[in-house]
């Protein structure tokens, strides 16, 4: 299966690790990894800001670089989200509807299209916070959402990661509540937002975990962010890594 | 008036760790409690259904249905009055008052009358306004607005209400006890009410088919407003009238647990007619409310039922506090009602939003709350409500964005100072997320080179 590689533009710039960790897993899964040069970003930070008439040349030019493939790939369900739900480039175009139809979150891919259940060349044995991205869980639904109560319980990321070996979900409160990220919002409103970030640490930090690990990196990001500046000894993992494999 | 900085006024709220830390494990008390009590009613996805397609049913026949409790409404003895706006309603409750020779009202918990700031129009013209609900009351004390639609004081430690009660009443400022302070209330309000010369209600809903107002209270002080002085007010906005009482069931059952996680308040009461040689007055209110009903995107809100569930689940609200917003309405219900009021003193609340979507879920009357928050921003930018800064900041983040080789030199000179990255990543002007948080470093290479590095034998594409 011919699959392009879409890495979101904070992925390629602070952390390509991610970036190598998703394009290796998918060759270990015998993937045919093609990924598109002319790639930038999905648009999304504009458009999060109001922003959508500045956003949409940059749509436009995903549109172009990725209309060609059947599966898009990409490790963010944020990204996912905003070219599925939200692109507003070229409303109504066979390109955009294609492009829309075909991009997948790196986790639903795995878990629903390859429906990989083993990691052999993985192993993590260490206490981690699962962090399900707001964009993964209420925009993409990898996960039941906590006002559902009466949904089926589920969630595609920790039932990815329960298979490699050794890796313990700690319980924590407020399980699906926002970290505080939001997009622009981390800098526009950054005192709420930090604050969120605060309380999730230290939910996840009293649950025992040693890491944290999501399926979208922007989360991450302000997470590592925030553990950093309150000194508790929380390090971040993309799922793609633990997939993948880390050696630690 | 100026625009709204929520951001802003946040910060000031969180300053202060006591209050801000009381108000959220208070609120996601609610919100657990909301939990519980839906996960006991099996149908309870159903009800909300239910419940979003009476309202849609009812907006979309609005005034067959609200001619309908007019007629009713007048058949029962009341009369019916209509405003198109907020300064026609005050008008019209002034001479209600003022040809009675009525110079004193108490009243129970309107978020209506905030909207059309009747107490302070009934003050300014020498009429004595006591608010009954003991939140409410608390914040006329203190002369702050509501900040929460169910609990208009639910940001105030029972410390500050002490404080309070000892400078307005000269009760005990170091006796935190809600039971003293109940008392407090209780015997200084009382008089008020056995005095007031008239009564005034909000409404939850005005079912149509019966002309009946019902309000659901836990105080039972819209009871007393209502039926101790003979002379009652009424002031309903247009969007409230259901159907049939048989309507009323299902938004009985959602309106607390959604609310509080309570199955029923103490007090579920129908207003239906005069009492014995009095008079009772029902002011319909439009206030904006037909014109949002044409706003293609924006109706929905027309359904709320004001439970608060959306505030309660709110990570934002609940570290911001709701007189952060500036507004009547707060939270996420407040950011999508709001700017149908004035949209340029409201046009930065969409942003006070991570757009996380637990509002939308808790909604009993699925309303898509944070479609419409996203929505909002897109507005704000085509009516240029957008701060030149942001937009400037975004115009050249587009830019380079959408032009892979101005990209490629922008991430390349992420090393070594990182001088162009952080403006188009992180929006990073004023140094805004590094406050409280480390800022990511830069990676050694980024990936589209360590690709070009490593798989551009198998790539066999064109290099940029």
């Amino acid at each position: 299966m011919q699959v392009a590689l879409m890495i979101p533009c904070y992925i390629d710039l602070f952390y390509p690790q991610v970036g190598v960790a998703t394009l290796e897993l998918l060759e270990k899964l015998n993937v045919d990894v093609v990924y598109p040069f002319d790639q930038t970003c999905c648009g999304q930070p504009m458009a999060n800001s109001g922003c959508f008439e500045e956003g949409r040349a940059t749509e436009e030019l995903f549109i172009k670089n990725f209309a060609g493939f059947d599966h898009i790939v990409t490790p963010s369900g944020s990204c996912t989200h905003h070219i599925r739900n939200k692109f507003t480039a070229a409303a109504g175009s066979p390109e955009r509807r294609k492009v829309s139809a075909s991009v997948y979150d790196l986790v639903e891919f795995l878990h629903d299209v390859l429906q990989v259940r083993e990691f052999p060349w993985a192993k993590f044995q260490h206490k981690v916070a699962l962090h399900n991205s707001c964009s993964a869980i209420r925009g993409l639904g990898l996960a039941s959402m906590s006002e559902r109560v009466h949904d089926r319980k589920f969630s595609k990321p920790k039932s990815l990661l329960e298979h490699v070996p050794g890796i313990q979900f700690t319980n924590f409160e407020r399980v699906d509540e926002c970290c505080g990220f939001g997009g622009t919002f981390s800098v526009t409103e950054e005192a709420v937002a930090a604050k969120m970030g605060y309380d999730k640490i230290g939910f996840m930090s009293e649950s025992g975990a040693e890491y944290i690990v999501s399926s979208d990196m922007s989360c991450l990001m302000h997470l590592q962010g925030c553990a950093n500046r309150l000194g508790k000894n929380l390090k971040v993992f993309h799922i793609a890594e633990i997939l993948n494999g880390v050696a630690l | 008036m100026s625009v709204v900085d929520q951001a802003q006024n946040a910060v000031a709220f969180m300053e202060d760790k006591t209050h801000e830390q009381h108000l959220d494990q208070l609120l996601w008390m609610m919100r657990t409690r909301r939990d519980e009590a839906a996960s006991r009613v099996p149908e309870w996805e159903q009800l909300r259904d239910l419940a979003s397609q009476i309202k849609e049913h009812t907006l979309s026949n609005l005034g067959h249905y609200l001619e309908m409790f007019e007629s009713r409404a007048e058949a029962n003895g009341v009369t019916v009055h209509w405003a198109q706006d907020a300064h026609e309603h005050n008008q019209i409750v002034y001479h209600i008052l003022s040809d009675r020779k009525a110079d004193s009202l108490i009243k129970s918990k309107s978020m209506l009358t905030e909207e059309c700031d009747t107490r302070q129009f009934l003050e300014n013209r020498g009429i004595r306004v006591t608010e009954t609900d003991l939140g409410e009351r608390i914040q006329q004390l203190d002369d702050q607005p509501p900040s929460h639609i169910v609990g208009p004081s639910w940001h105030k430690t029972t410390q500050d209400v002490a404080h309070l009660f000892a400078r307005a009443y000269g009760s005990d400022k170091d006796k935190a006890d809600p039971v003293y302070l109940g008392h407090v209330m209780r015997e200084n309000t009382r008089v008020l009410i056995e005095e007031g010369k008239a009564g005034m209600t909000g409404a939850n809903f005005a079912v149509a088919e019966t002309g009946a107002i019902v309000t659901v209270t836990n105080e039972g002080n819209a009871d007393l407003s209502g039926n101790v002085p003979e002379l009652r007010i009424c002031s309903v906005g247009l969007e409230k009238v259901i159907p049939r009482n048989e309507d009323l069931a299902v938004f009985i059952r959602l309106l607390t647990r959604s609310a509080t996680g309570n199955a029923i308040t103490q007090y579920t009461s129908h207003f239906l007619a005069p009492r014995q040689n009095g008079e009772m007055h029902i002011i319909l209110v439009d206030n904006g409310r037909s014109s949002r009903l044409g706003m293609e995107k924006f109706w929905p809100s027309l359904k709320c039922i004001r439970c608060a569930a959306c505030m309660n689940t709110c990570p934002v609200y609940r570290r911001s506090g709701g007189l952060s917003y500036g507004s009547t309405y707060m939270g996420p219900i407040g950011i999508i009602m709001m700017p149908t009021f004035d949209v340029r003193r409201y046009s930065e609340l969409p942003f006070s939003s991570t757009l996380n979507g637990s509002c939308t879920n808790v909604c009993p009357v699925k309303i898509n709350v944070h479609e419409q928050i996203y929505a909002w921003r897109e507005v704000m930018e085509q009516n240029g409500q957008i701060q030149l800064v942001k937009k400037e900041a975004m115009r050249a983040a587009g830019e380079v964005l959408s032009h892979p080789r101005l990209y490629r030199i922008a991430a390349s000179s992420a090393e070594p100072d990182m001088k162009l990255l952080p403006h188009f990543v992180l929006y990073n002007h004023f140094n805004a997320w590094g406050r409280h948080r480390d800022v990511p470093q830069p990676g050694k290479e980024t990936f589209h080179d360590w690709y070009k590095k490593n798989r551009i034998s198998t790539a066999g594409q064109e290099i940029t």
